[in-house]
């Protein structure tokens, strides 16, 4: 930590719904610049990691530092002020709307004047530069995102929030539900986004190849905590998955 | 730019615009509906007196219609509506019966139909009843409620002045405020923040509420501009007919206002909406039900065409209009 800055970090995170404990004390750092890929189990606590940094639910107890600073995230729109930015899973596209209107949701364009109409040329141009710039494609942003295919959509996704100045992006499962050549093409257009500069993200993944192939560093979550973090180039899918299989192992020993 | 980048399947042009101007087909049907009854029977559209009627029938319907189209596109409904038309004229009378003038009587009107929307919001909203279930107990309720305090027994509103012309009573008044409300209610769907997340909390009201937008608050808006446009349409429509009936309204115009948003190309489904397309879906039913009143077709002949209607532009707007979409067609 002591070159290079920290763009977010949690220490001790435990968050709680009724009985239920999600997240058992997690701790994380995020450097500037990097991609950090979290692995981990439907209900090891990557969901509701994901939408503690976002400020969607508040973490019962623990730290977070964003830019060095202590900050409890109250609210979406105070992280979003903050310069963290989220890509759900459901991507949050609004499918009867166009394009440029989905990448300025509730962020629209707003004409000066009393009436506070929307400004659908500006936004329709900024929306068309934006994509244009990250190497975004598509026929027009006139159509309705309905029309694109899943990996145009999620790359709409991406581009909608890199659109605001994001600081950090938050992915969840940027690459669920894909198949190979449209995974590669948001695999392409993530690591562009980082060549650029100014961005860190934490991705949540399911696919440990691809997870090593594109994060710098891996972080491995089980039934609400912490197990395992590595640089990704010091690991590999067999270390990951053998820690994974002891986990079960350990887990089904006692009925046996 | 490789394959993956480019559309699944090429939408085709026609095909594309026929899928997303629902307004485009049914003015369509507008117009072929109004050159079948000119030619069956040249009173129909170009005399005074029935373009008048015309017009008084579809105004109110309209009206409503434009309310319950910002609901259903977050994929609610007011079935409270016609009673709500009923009950707002009654405010207004006893406010003017008690000394307001007749401007702030119509104000308290409105306002009560207001409050009738504020508690249909409030309970489909934060008690997560569905609004199915919320609006079908206030029609019971507002309904009873305006029997017991008009006693079950039609008034007169306030008569000879030109704030009762300007309200409804001068012939074409009301289709006046119909348009203007149309071209209000249109620019407020299309053109503001307000309708955008109408639509998006529509189509996606998980993804909207994580992307910051206050679904809650939006919903609760727009039942509250429902009711209040249903309130305000039965007031226009007591100056109209110089009449203030409990019995007026009811679920006769609130269904046809549903009618006219489906005919117009608004699912109930939600997530998307036209409010041109419900006020030319007014102007259908009306031209059905004047045009054959006219050639002597009688009213239990027009339910059924109605019904059929409202199925046939179901059907056409989720499959027809699906396949269109996905270019298959």
């Amino acid at each position: 930590m002591s070159d290079v800055l920290e763009a977010l970090r949690g220490e001790d995170i435990v968050k709680r719904f009724g009985a239920v404990t999600a997240l058992d004390g997690v701790s994380l750092t995020l450097k500037q610049g990097e991609i950090l890929g979290v692995l981990g189990d439907n209900g090891a606590g990557k969901s509701t990691l994901i939408k503690i940094l976002t400020g969607f639910h508040q973490q019962t107890s623990g730290k977070l530092f964003v830019g060095g600073e202590e900050t409890m995230l109250r609210s979406v729109d105070h992280a979003r002020s903050l310069g963290i930015e989220c890509v759900y899973q459901d991507l949050a596209l609004a499918n009867s709307l166009s394009i440029y209107h989905n990448m300025f949701l509730n962020r629209e364009i707003i004409r000066r004047g009393p009436f506070r109409l929307l400004d659908n040329r500006a936004m329709r141009e900024r929306a068309a530069e934006c994509l244009e710039e990250i190497g975004v494609h598509v026929p027009s942003v006139d159509l309705p995102v309905e029309q694109l295919s899943g990996g145009q959509r999620q790359a709409i996704a991406v581009a909608r929030a890199v659109n605001s100045n994001a600081k950090i992006l938050l992915l969840d499962e940027p690459l669920a539900a894909m198949g190979a050549r449209e995974a590669g093409l948001i695999i392409d257009l993530i690591l562009r986004l980082k060549a650029k500069g100014g961005l860190s993200i934490v991705m949540i993944m399911h696919n440990y190849a691809q997870t090593l192939d594109i994060a710098d560093r891996v972080m491995l979550m089980q039934r609400g905590r912490v197990t395992y973090q590595r640089e990704a180039a010091s690991t590999s899918v067999e270390e990951l998955m053998e820690i994974v299989r002891r986990e079960y192992r350990a887990m089904r020993a006692p009925s046996h | 730019m490789t394959d993956a980048q480019k559309p699944a399947k090429r939408p085709r042009r026609w095909s594309g615009a026929l899928g997303r101007s629902s307004e485009i087909r049914i003015f369509a049907v507008a117009l072929i509906l109004c050159v079948y009854f000119e030619t069956v029977n040249h009173d129909f559209l170009l005399t005074g007196a029935s373009l008048q009627n015309l017009s008084q029938f579809i105004a109110p319907v309209a009206i409503i219609a434009f309310g319950e189209i910002m609901l259903m596109i977050g994929g609610e409904i007011d079935l409270s509506a016609g009673m709500v038309f009923a009950f707002a004229p009654f405010i207004m009378y006893f406010a003017i019966e008690a000394g307001l003038p007749p401007w702030l009587g119509m104000l308290a009107g409105v306002v009560a139909a207001g409050i009738v929307g504020l508690i249909n919001g409030a309970v489909t909203v934060y008690l997560r009843i569905p609004s199915f279930v919320t609006t079908l107990g206030t029609l019971f309720f507002v309904n009873g409620l305006t029997l017991t305090i008009s006693r079950g027994t039609p008034v007169s509103p306030p008569e000879n002045s030109a704030f009762a012309a300007f309200m409804g009573g001068w012939g074409y008044s009301e289709i006046i405020w119909t348009l203007a409300l149309a071209a209000f209610m249109h620019v407020l769907l299309r053109h503001t923040r307000w309708g955008l997340h109408t639509i998006a909390s529509g189509a996606n009201p998980l993804g909207a509420s994580e992307a910051g937008i206050q679904v809650r608050r939006l919903k609760l808006g727009n039942f509250i501009l429902a009711a209040l446009l249903a309130g305000l349409t039965g007031i226009l429509e007591g100056f109209r007919i110089t009449s203030i009936d409990p019995q007026a309204g009811g679920n006769q115009i609130m269904f046809l206002a549903v009618a006219a948003a489906v005919i117009g190309g608004t699912p109930l489904a939600g997530g998307s909406g036209t409010i041109i397309g419900g006020l030319i879906g007014a102007a259908v039913l009306g031209i059905l039900n004047d045009g054959f009143t006219l050639i002597g077709i009688n009213a239990f002949t027009f339910n059924m065409i109605l019904g059929a209607a409202i199925l046939g532009a179901m059907i056409f707007n989720i499959h027809v209009v699906r396949l269109a979409r996905k270019g298959n067609l």
